[in-house]
């Protein structure tokens, strides 16, 4: 009998990437659902229209670098870009300033670099700097969390849907009635007002930890996390060494003057921090390789977020923290390169 | 007396994978005897090294345990007849060890009665032989490392002796799913497994030896640690090792049992430690105990295109199409015929070729890995934590589409060890294992090109310098000349003008 010629190894492979793109998409899920309660359906437009901006931008940059499209799409990675922009603008975002910000990441942060697997910078994390730059007013516009006690004026569906699609909010509201300032805005604006941390927790925006609503869904984003760890899709490297990068400095600084430094929870439950932490910085493409690398990878960018959110002039950082690390690290590969086995170490020479 | 419970000492290897064993399918019937088969192929190198050369002619009539052919010197091992019949061609065949493509064969036709040549006298028991004539006897039986390598063991065994060596290993960790024949010795013959062993350690002159098995064969582990008590041999330990694909690599068992690395591009000898396969110890008790040279061996043949997978002991030279028929044939399902592990193994086109030393598993599989589209690499390093020799494949594979050689070298290209465990858990199933094999080919043709080149340099370096040489001792010759004639003055000219005329003449 005849047989088929193959090449070593015969065993199925184990994983896919459309596998793993899919189970980052899923566990994202909790934290969406999260994110609609506390925020109202914006992050719903902002994921339709981010999704058919890169959808749309992989398979005309396909097109034009004359590779099947198809094989790109399938893979969804540019569904995971669309979700973390999604994530990161507000829920209030015209559909035009999210189809920049998605068609600059894959265009330009992801496709003029060779595609998948080549590019740089984290595509999500480049084109939501490139809005902030080119939209601040937009970009710091953050609908009230539903509290229950005080008279925020909360969005329906439809109105949400005109303001995407129109850029402009019901006739008879204003800005200053729908949005409120995040938590990290209110902390920074406090504290250059001289008030202190106490004081400035017990606004109404505040929760335990971070703000309202900020901090369920950066638990909910936090459950989605461990569990693409035990899936084994994210190691602990990078989640832990961006928790470590931040909470160390900010729970140094809040042991030695409480009053005028926000609390290491504080920095961890407000923002995207743990957005960051497990999903934004997780990105394999643009992280270093090693895993010793890839801690202090992770360190770096939390300790960028601390220093950004403290003496920076942004009020989070994480973009900036992520883009800047993706620029060390080819040092940082370089310098934490493992040792191979029989290479030095107890290896006697022959 | 020793304590033969396994102990669990053990040094760390660096990644590794858990993979499904497959074994059980193989291991529920003893081993089973194959009966002859009309026609044994007995390709003439069945080793590494040295080819062999036949010492029998088409037409003649030969015996089981007889000479076939012979390598010079005490290089390569010897091929004996496994049954008793007629040579009835010397002819090129398809062979594993050149993926079914046909390599020189002596083919007998077995005339069913397995008549074995008489043996000289009783063997002298090796206790008495000084340890290089135990080795030297080793090298007549034609044993060869039956772990996959196919060194000749003797020659091993030799190189060993000349270095300072703490440990004999014997390895029967048999780490790759689907195979189960050194199970099987271990769990039916373990006495010879132990007994093999002394000799190893008499040969070596050596009192340690470790008998390293995975801890997923406890009725193998059982039936070596009665065996021991029974030997009552104070020089042998028995290890567990967990079953960590790829433990029984050579240089990995070292460094599980002895937690030392084996040093980049040398040896397990350069740590002290030669690693012996189970079964080479079995074979060498089988020739030095009962003057049974190697002409069989355990093979699994299993696999789901396998309709009853088993152990079987097959004559060396039994067609792979064979064993298939002995177990029941193959299923519907079948595609790949594969000579060894699953993931280390050979894929070959034909079940023509023959059993040889090395074939310890014919796997015969359907189409289990779906040939999905290769993707970019997404740099999730899942190879670089799996990989034993804690290489970064993620990085070789992009040297390697750059075909940056330096690159390559220094980031340990020659140090992959080729086990595939980068390949399985790649998400963008990019084939590395073979893009590796196929960047160290490059690197080697590179290398062979550049001693050419600079073999050819230096010729021409010496030829010029040669004519240079040749040039300058003309004109210094001459200009002597010219002095001379100078000094002599115009009579020893018109001399020589008349003594060359005259020459000229003649």
């Amino acid at each position: 009998m005849d047989f088929e010629r193959r090449e070593a190894p015969y065993l199925a492979p184990t994983a896919n990437v459309a596998g793993i793109m899919q189970q980052v998409l899923l566990a994202l899920v909790p934290a969406a659902i999260a994110h609609v309660w506390f925020f109202g359906p914006g992050l719903i437009f902002n994921l339709v229209v981010a999704a058919a901006a890169c959808i749309g931008g992989e398979a005309l940059m396909m097109r034009l670098r004359g590779r099947p499209a198809a094989s790109a799409l399938a893979d969804c990675s540019a569904l995971v870009t669309a979700a973390l922009l999604a994530f990161a603008l507000p829920s209030l975002t015209p559909w035009w300033i999210t189809a920049t910000a998605a068609l600059f990441a894959i265009i330009v942060a992801k496709h003029l670099y060779g595609g998948l697997g080549f590019n740089i910078f984290n595509p999500a994390m480049a084109g939501y700097v490139v809005a902030l730059v080119a939209f601040p007013m937009h970009l710091n516009l953050w609908v009230a969390p539903r509290m229950g006690d005080i008279d925020y004026q909360f969005l329906t569906f439809l109105q949400t849907l005109q303001y995407t699609l129109t850029g402009n909010l019901p006739d008879m509201l204003t800005y200053d009635q729908v949005s409120r300032a995040t938590p990290l805005d209110a902390m920074k604006a406090g504290l250059n007002d001289m008030r202190t941390t106490a004081e400035i927790r017990s606004l109404p925006v505040m929760g335990d930890f971070g703000g309202v609503g900020w901090e369920w869904i950066g638990n909910f984003i936090a459950v989605g996390g461990f569990w693409l760890m035990i899936r084994r899709i994210v190691r602990w490297h990078i989640p832990l060494g961006v928790g470590a990068g931040l909470l160390v400095p900010a729970g140094v600084m809040w042991l030695l003057s409480p009053g005028t430094e926000p609390s290491p929870g504080f920095h961890m439950f407000s923002g995207a921090a743990l957005l960051c932490a497990f999903f934004i910085a997780t990105d394999p493409v643009s992280a270093a390789a090693s895993p010793k690398g890839r801690f202090i990878y992770g360190a770096g960018i939390g300790l960028l977020i601390y220093a950004i959110r403290t003496w920076g002039a942004d009020v989070d950082g994480v973009a900036y923290a992520v883009l800047i690390m993706n620029m060390a690290v080819p040092a940082i590969d370089r310098i934490t390169r493992p040792r191979i086995v029989g290479h030095g170490g107890n290896a006697r020479s022959p | 007396m020793s304590s033969p419970a396994p102990t669990y000492d053990l040094g760390k290897l660096h990644g590794g994978l858990r993979l499904d064993a497959h074994k059980s399918a193989s291991t529920g019937l003893p081993v089973q005897s194959l009966p002859l088969p009309a026609q044994l192929i007995l390709p003439i190198d069945q080793h590494a090294g040295q080819p062999a050369q036949p010492l029998v002619g088409v037409g003649e009539r030969v015996l089981r345990g007889q000479l076939l052919a012979e390598s010079p010197g005490t290089l390569g091992a010897p091929v004996h007849a496994s049954s008793s019949g007629k040579v009835v061609a010397i002819e090129p065949w398809p062979v594993v060890s050149r993926h079914g493509d046909p390599a020189p064969c002596i083919v007998i036709e077995c005339d069913g009665d397995d008549r074995a040549v008489e043996s000289p006298e009783d063997p002298v028991p090796y206790t008495e032989l000084p340890a290089d004539a135990v080795l030297h006897a080793i090298l007549q039986g034609g044993i060869v490392g039956l772990g996959g390598a196919v060194y000749p063991t003797a020659q091993k065994l030799m190189q060993a002796a000349a270095c300072k060596l703490e440990y004999l290993i014997l390895n029967g960790a048999e780490c790759e799913p689907y195979i189960s024949c050194d199970d099987m010795l271990m769990r039916e013959r373990a006495d010879s497994v132990v007994s093999g062993a002394q000799i190893l350690l008499h040969a070596l002159q050596l009192d340690c030896g470790y008998i390293v098995v995975e801890s997923d064969k406890p009725e193998a582990i059982r039936q070596l640690a009665s065996a021991m008590t029974d030997a009552a041999d104070e020089r042998l330990v028995l290890k567990q090792v967990p079953t960590i694909y790829p433990s029984g690599g050579e240089d990995q068992l070292v460094q599980l049992v002895t937690d030392r690395e084996v040093p980049s591009g040398g040896l397990p000898t350069d740590v002290g430690c030669l690693v012996q396969n189970v079964g080479t110890a079995a074979a060498i008790h089988d020739w030095l105990q009962n003057g049974e040279p190697l002409i069989s061996r355990i093979t699994t043949i299993t696999g789901d295109g396998i309709a009853n997978p088993m152990n079987v002991r097959a004559r060396i030279g039994t067609p792979v199409a064979e064993l298939a028929k002995f177990a029941g044939g193959y299923t519907d399902s079948a595609r790949h015929l594969v000579i060894g592990g699953p993931m280390t193994g050979k894929s070959i086109t034909t079940d023509r070729v023959p059993v040889v030393k090395a074939t310890n598993c014919i796997l015969v599989l359907s189409d289990l890995r779906a040939p999905g589209p290769e993707l970019p690499c997404i740099r999730c390093g899942e190879c670089a934590a799996v990989c034993p020799v804690q290489l970064q494949p993620q990085q070789l594979f992009w040297y390697a589409c750059a075909d940056d050689e330096r690159k390559l070298r220094s980031h340990g290209l020659i140090d992959c060890i080729e086990c595939g465990c980068c390949d399985l858990v790649c998400p963008s199933h990019i084939p590395l294992t073979y893009d590796f094999r196929m960047a160290k080919a490059r690197i080697r043709e590179l290398e062979d090109e550049k001693a050419r080149a600079e073999r050819a340099r230096r010729r021409f370096e010496a030829r010029s310098e040669r004519l240079q040489r040749e040039q300058h001792e003309r004109e210094t010759e001459l200009a002597r000349q010219k002095e001379r004639a100078r000094q002599a003055g115009p009579d020893a000219i018109a001399e020589i003008m008349k003594r060359k005329q005259r020459d000229e003449g003649d």
